[in-house]
């Protein structure tokens, strides 16, 4: 990428008296998406800030007439003290702690054995393996959803037959369930991201490293992880402002089991029942703007944390 | 004495590039890997091992999919009383019929909407992502560098954050409840231009424009007739991972959609599931049903186009 940054100053300088009619019509073709994203994208976020510091206040036992009136802080105060929802985010955090990294220990095997085997068999296994990433997410959970059902589903029967009493949408098994559905869903496509870093690496090391007696194991753990290292901490990324965000897997799985997964089970939830179930947009307002402060503090650190580490 | 064995297995390493067929795809840079070798230097054990391990993931893979095949065919009844892993009485046709004619056909108008809003949608988030990643990537100009800065910034703006203020914008515009408020947002995707302008750098040489230039054509000409053109692979991908995306896309439709002729098949799919809890009325049979059918575009759509999506799969890795 850096030979091209260097390449794109060339035409402008070389010819002075197009440079800023050519500039310019370059510049045009950003255009388009740029109104867009000031409509769509920066609006919205400076009326996210601006309804957070308001507030809708009924006067006369709610009879009278709505007034909004500037609040300043209080929101956010209010917010920060909000137990409920503070309860979600650690529900949610622990999951991502625990997810997020199986998640990526689980594609890195997939993605290293099917690096290791034989190309006819990598092909054959490809294709059935990327099966999950081509179903929709709320398919996916829909399915599961059943799998999981007491009444409609194998699993249950089939744990009963070993002896196991399970229950899926019990309030200790729940975060199990919806990590195993995530896990299916994305461990396909983390696979196949893997799996084409690791192809971009030139065959020669690895076998100068078999010349030099390192075993398929060794190979894989100091030559090929570490190959791939750059990948997995932006597909992680990815999946750290993706699980902190994780609203359709609970709503749907609370249309089953509504006394385990409450209103107000992750973030978002939340958010969603106080803006259209509460209606207290203001709140809401304030609340998605914390929660964007978490998720973006997280994901800095996780990056100045994985970039600072020896690359080796 | 393993050393000297290893290394007389290597030679025919060199030799292999020419009889593996081209790389189909542009990004993707390999070298040789010898499939020869392979049976020479992995152990009998390691490979049993390898196998084994890919056919458990297959299996876990596929599991859950054959019990949306099964469950499919099955009565609402058997549904519940039958093995989950086996068919029992062949019902396909009925469920078929039941699903498509619920409601004055519901379902159909539902598939249309998520196909319509999808496509749209689509191809308008292609052609602007496309002309500003190109843009981005062949011209330089003041304030580029502010805009890439915005465009990878915006990757960390939770979707969440925007969703009550869009509300909030979409109603004061008054396109809550209609179409265009799924598919005008849906334009503009900050993702799709950095995925546009990491391929224009790679597809179009920048010698080629200059050549265009000095031949007299105009910048606008050039893009349409060189530029969109070196860049249709990657038009191609970023289209399908945006269908994938609308395809998919929930809380959007679920925030700005209100009567259900206008949903899209999952948030259908969703208040069939919700009825059980609501009424107490039991949709089970046409939520399967209805969810392979829903699965149907989406599982043509990427075995058709395996080969762009696998090009979206290594510029995402080559970041």
């Amino acid at each position: 990428m850096a030979v091209s940054v260097d390449q794109r100053k060339l035409p402008t300088s070389r010819l002075p008296r197009w440079h800023r009619l050519v500039a310019l019509k370059g510049a045009s073709f950003t255009l388009p998406f740029f109104l867009g994203f000031v409509v769509f994208t920066v609006v919205p976020l400076v009326m996210a800030l601006r309804e957070s510091f308001y507030r809708e206040q009924s006067s006369g036992l709610g009879f009278g007439e709505e007034t909004v009136e500037f609040v300043g802080l209080d929101n956010f105060i209010e917010g920060f003290e909000d137990d409920r929802f503070w309860a979600s985010m650690l529900r949610v955090s622990l999951f991502a702690l625990v997810c997020i990294p199986a998640i990526q220990i689980l594609s890195v095997l997939l993605a290293l054995l099917l690096d290791s085997a034989t190309q006819r068999a990598a092909n054959l296994f490809r294709l059935p393996l990327l099966v999950p990433y081509m179903i929709p997410g709320i398919v996916a959970t829909l399915i599961w959803v059943y799998v999981y059902s007491p009444d409609v589903g194998p699993l249950t029967p089939m744990f009963d037959t070993v002896g196991i009493d399970a229950n899926f949408y019990s309030g200790e098994m729940i975060w199990v369930s919806i990590g195993n559905l995530m896990a299916w869903n994305a461990i396909g496509f983390n696979m196949l991201i893997i799996y084409a870093s690791l192809r971009s690496v030139p065959r020669e090391i690895y076998d100068s490293a078999y010349v030099d007696g390192a075993s398929e194991w060794r190979v894989a753990w100091s030559i090929k992880i570490p190959m791939v290292r750059r990948t997995l901490v932006l597909t992680t990324m990815l999946a750290i402002i993706g699980t902190l965000q994780i609203f359709s897997d609970p709503v749907l799985f609370r249309s089953m089991t509504p006394e385990t997964v409450t209103r107000d089970f992750t973030p978002i939830m939340a958010i969603y029942d106080w803006a259209f179930a509460q209606g207290e947009i203001n709140y809401a307002s304030a609340l998605s703007i914390i929660l964007a402060l978490v998720v973006g503090t997280v994901s800095a650190l996780f990056y100045r944390l994985t970039n600072k580490a020896p690359t080796s | 004495m393993t050393t000297a064995t290893h290394a007389k297995a290597t030679p025919p390493e060199p030799t292999t590039p020419s009889t593996r067929p081209p790389a189909k795809t542009p990004i993707r840079r390999r070298t040789a890997r010898g499939t020869a070798t392979d049976g020479v230097r992995t152990t009998r054990r390691t490979r049993a091992l390898i196998i084994t391990g890919l056919a458990l993931f297959t299996l876990y893979s596929l599991a859950p999919v054959w019990w949306l095949i099964v469950s499919a065919t099955k009565s609402q009844r058997d549904l519940y009383t039958s093995n989950g892993l086996w068919f029992a009485e062949f019902n396909l046709m009925q469920n078929l019929e039941d699903l498509f004619t619920y409601q004055d056909g519901i379902f159909v108008t539902w598939m249309w909407n998520t196909l319509f809003y999808g496509f749209v949608g689509t191809a308008g988030m292609t052609l602007i992502s496309v002309a500003c990643g190109y843009g981005l990537a062949m011209y330089s100009f003041r304030g580029r560098g502010f805009l890439m800065g915005c465009i990878v910034g915006s990757f960390l703006v939770p979707g969440a954050l925007l969703t009550i203020p869009s509300f909030l914008l979409y109603t004061d515009l008054r396109i809550v409840d209609t179409a265009t408020a799924i598919i005008v947002p849906s334009f503009f995707n900050a993702f799709s231009v950095y995925l546009a302008k990491v391929y224009a750098e790679g597809a179009i040489p920048h010698e080629l424009l200059e050549a265009a230039r000095i031949d007299g054509a105009g910048e606008y000409r050039i893009f349409f007739q060189i530029g969109a053109r070196l860049m249709s692979t990657g038009a191609a991908t970023i289209f399908l991972l945006g269908f994938v995306g609308m395809w998919n896309s929930f809380f959007g439709p679920l925030v700005f959609l209100r009567s259900s002729e206008k949903w899209t098949v999952m948030l259908g799919l969703y208040s069939w599931l919700k009825v059980k809890t609501d009424q107490s009325v039991d949709l089970t049979g046409m939520v399967v049903v209805g969810s392979i059918i829903s699965l149907i575009p989406m599982v043509v759509l990427m075995i058709s186009m395996q080969r762009f999506w696998r090009t979206g799969v290594s510029l995402g890795s080559l970041k």
